[in-house]
């Protein structure tokens, strides 16, 4: 199936995306065709079928509930591109 | 004496190590050399490691695999400059063992590709032949070992990224069974497929490899422990073994016919070697593997990649209207196309109305794979077919066309989508380029795969030097 070029905006808008028109009328094109082409999963009738989340039969992981060293906050700001007294800082919204 | 490493195997590299032939700092050097002698033309490596930092051989590692202190952009332009402050757990054992960082390799961008054309930051070339690709997304990891720029390498693979580019290649390359190995520490793309993968030159280098890294992670909780060690293997005879050739993952339309020649002349080879041959069949998870990847794998990526937004680290672009704004153009400016493609369709995907008829429905389609080739393992032990139907295409042969480029990966997709291990190994050449034929096997059968491969690659005899190198 094809998907407008509104879709696209709106995807992106879902995405946090700011895209170009270039990039619009490209991805447009492009998406479409890969939709077209995954759609094929709904030609099968799978209503009795179980979905497969995760491809191993695991149980659940529990950790004891101990306090370990972590990261120094210093360490975890390390890669911030703005950083104020121990936080990450963004513009204002 | 000048150390040649084009031929040189990881066992041989710690033979002469052991014997005190070399010491680790000279064999890190003798590596260095041969990248500042033929990685201008190659570009395998995004940054290098100047001084072994342990006693034993040299490694390297695709650049997701997150190295403290060495910077790791999972070939992204939205984590340049990216150091991080811990170690993965694939790169502790790595340390732990002994082996030294030789440095980081080119990647298709957060791992999405087949041909590592996707880089932000310039192609790989392929050893083989400079004007074809290496095969992606490891193609960085799988050239370095090639050219003998690293005498092995870890990759990852989500739908083919370790197994298609070692096909390429012309070497050995493991995707493990899911949850045999950590993958805390590693920039994620689509977490229920990502699997880090060894890649060699031998099969016995890529068991050796797999038996560092393998096992449970209490920080990974998708890990388990293996059922069995890993077995480094001997047997030079297939007595016993059931091979299942899958109609349908031999005869898709598209495989090249000297692709075909080289797998059908290894298929005759297992029965030479003692293997019991007969045809099987996986009528949808070849028609449907490749439409299911492309929905799960992109919801997956676009839940992941949410976490890119200019905010804890990265890049980070800026207007005068706040921070909304700073997410979208952060994002925007960082992400290549192919991320942004998958971002997009995957959104959809996963969007309110479409969730079930897409994501739902490729969850069952992938149920469907799973129950196929558990079928198929009833009556064999290992499954054969080629494992890219082409060698390695021209630069930019692909690139125009993102589903052209998805199809590079129809062979090795379905086996991913169960969560089965993969062997690729290399069995001949078609037309000067080599051919890779891929060995599944049920889960946790890694050893069975070693085996069969080992076996395999003593009766070929191949010579994994390029010949334009050697």
């Amino acid at each position: 199936m094809a998907i407008t070029k509104e879709e696209v905006l709106h995807v992106a808008k879902l995405a946090r995306l700011e895209l170009s028109d270039d990039e619009i009328d490209r991805f447009t094109d492009q998406l479409s065709a890969i939709l077209e082409s995954v759609d094929k999963v709904s030609e099968l009738d799978l209503a009795d079928v179980e979905p497969t989340a995760h491809p191993l039969d695991v149980v659940n992981v529990w950790a004891d509930d101990e306090p370990r060293p972590s990261l120094p906050v210093d360490e975890a700001l390390a890669n911030a591109p703005e950083r104020e007294a121990g936080f990450f800082k963004v513009p204002p919204a | 004496m000048k150390l040649e490493t084009l031929r040189l195997t990881a066992e041989e590299g710690m033979g002469l190590l052991e014997r005190g032939e070399v010491s680790a700092a000279e064999l890190h050097g003798a590596y260095l050399e041969a990248i500042s002698e033929r990685d201008d033309e190659l570009h395998a490596y995004l940054r290098t490691v100047d001084e072994a930092d342990g006693p034993s051989i040299p490694i390297a590692f695709k650049d997701l695999i997150s190295t403290r202190g060495v910077e790791t952009t999972a070939g992204s332009k939205i984590l340049a400059g990216y150091v991080p402050v811990y170690d993965a757990t694939v790169a502790t054992r790595c340390r732990e063992t002994g082996l030294t960082l030789l440095g980081k390799t080119n990647m298709d961008e957060f791992a999405m590709g087949s041909s590592t054309e996707n880089s932000a930051y310039g192609p790989t070339r392929n050893p083989w032949d400079p004007d074809r690709v290496p095969g992606g997304s490891s193609g960085g990891s799988a050239a370095a070992v090639a050219a003998g720029l690293a005498p092995w390498a870890l990759g990852s693979d989500t739908g083919g990224s370790v197994k298609q580019p070692a096909s390429l290649c012309g070497i050995v390359g493991l995707r493990p069974t899911y949850g045999s190995v950590s993958r805390y520490g590693i920039v994620a793309f689509a977490s229920s497929l990502d699997q880090i993968g060894p890649m060699a030159k031998t099969v016995r280098d890529c068991a050796l490899l797999y038996r560092i890294v393998a096992g449970r992670d209490p920080c990974d909780s998708t890990t388990v422990e293996l059922p069995q060690p890993v077995e480094i293997p001997e047997r030079e005879d297939l007595k016993g073994l059931r091979v299942g050739v899958p109609r349908e993952l031999n005869d898709v339309e598209g495989i090249e016919p000297g692709v075909k020649e080289q797998v059908d002349r290894t298929i005759e080879r297992c029965r030479e070697l003692g293997a019991e041959v007969g045809e099987t069949s996986l009528p949808r998870s070849v028609d449907y593997g490749l439409a299911c990847y492309y929905l799960i794998a992109p919801s997956e990526a676009s839940s992941n990649l949410a976490r890119y937004d200019g905010v804890r680290y990265g890049l980070r672009v800026t207007g005068d209207d706040g921070v909304r704004a700073m997410y979208d153009r952060t994002r925007d400016a960082g992400f290549g196309d192919e991320p942004k493609r998958r971002i997009m369709l995957g959104t959809y995907a996963l969007s309110a109305g479409y969730y079930e008829a897409y994501y739902g429905q490729a969850q069952k389609v992938r149920t469907v794979i799973a129950q196929e080739h558990a079928a198929a393992f009833e009556s064999f032990d290992v499954l054969v077919s080629p494992t890219s139907p082409t060698v390695a295409f021209g630069l930019g042969e692909k690139t125009a066309s993102p589903l052209a480029m998805y199809l590079s990966d129809v062979l090795t997709i379905p086996s991913n989508m169960a969560g089965l291990p993969g062997l690729s190994i290399p069995c001949g050449l078609s037309d000067g380029l080599p051919v890779g034929f891929q060995l599944i096997g049920p889960q946790f059968s890694e050893n069975t795969l070693f085996q069969v491969g080992h076996a395999l690659e003593h009766a070929i005899e191949f010579d994994f030097v390029p010949g334009r190198l050697a």
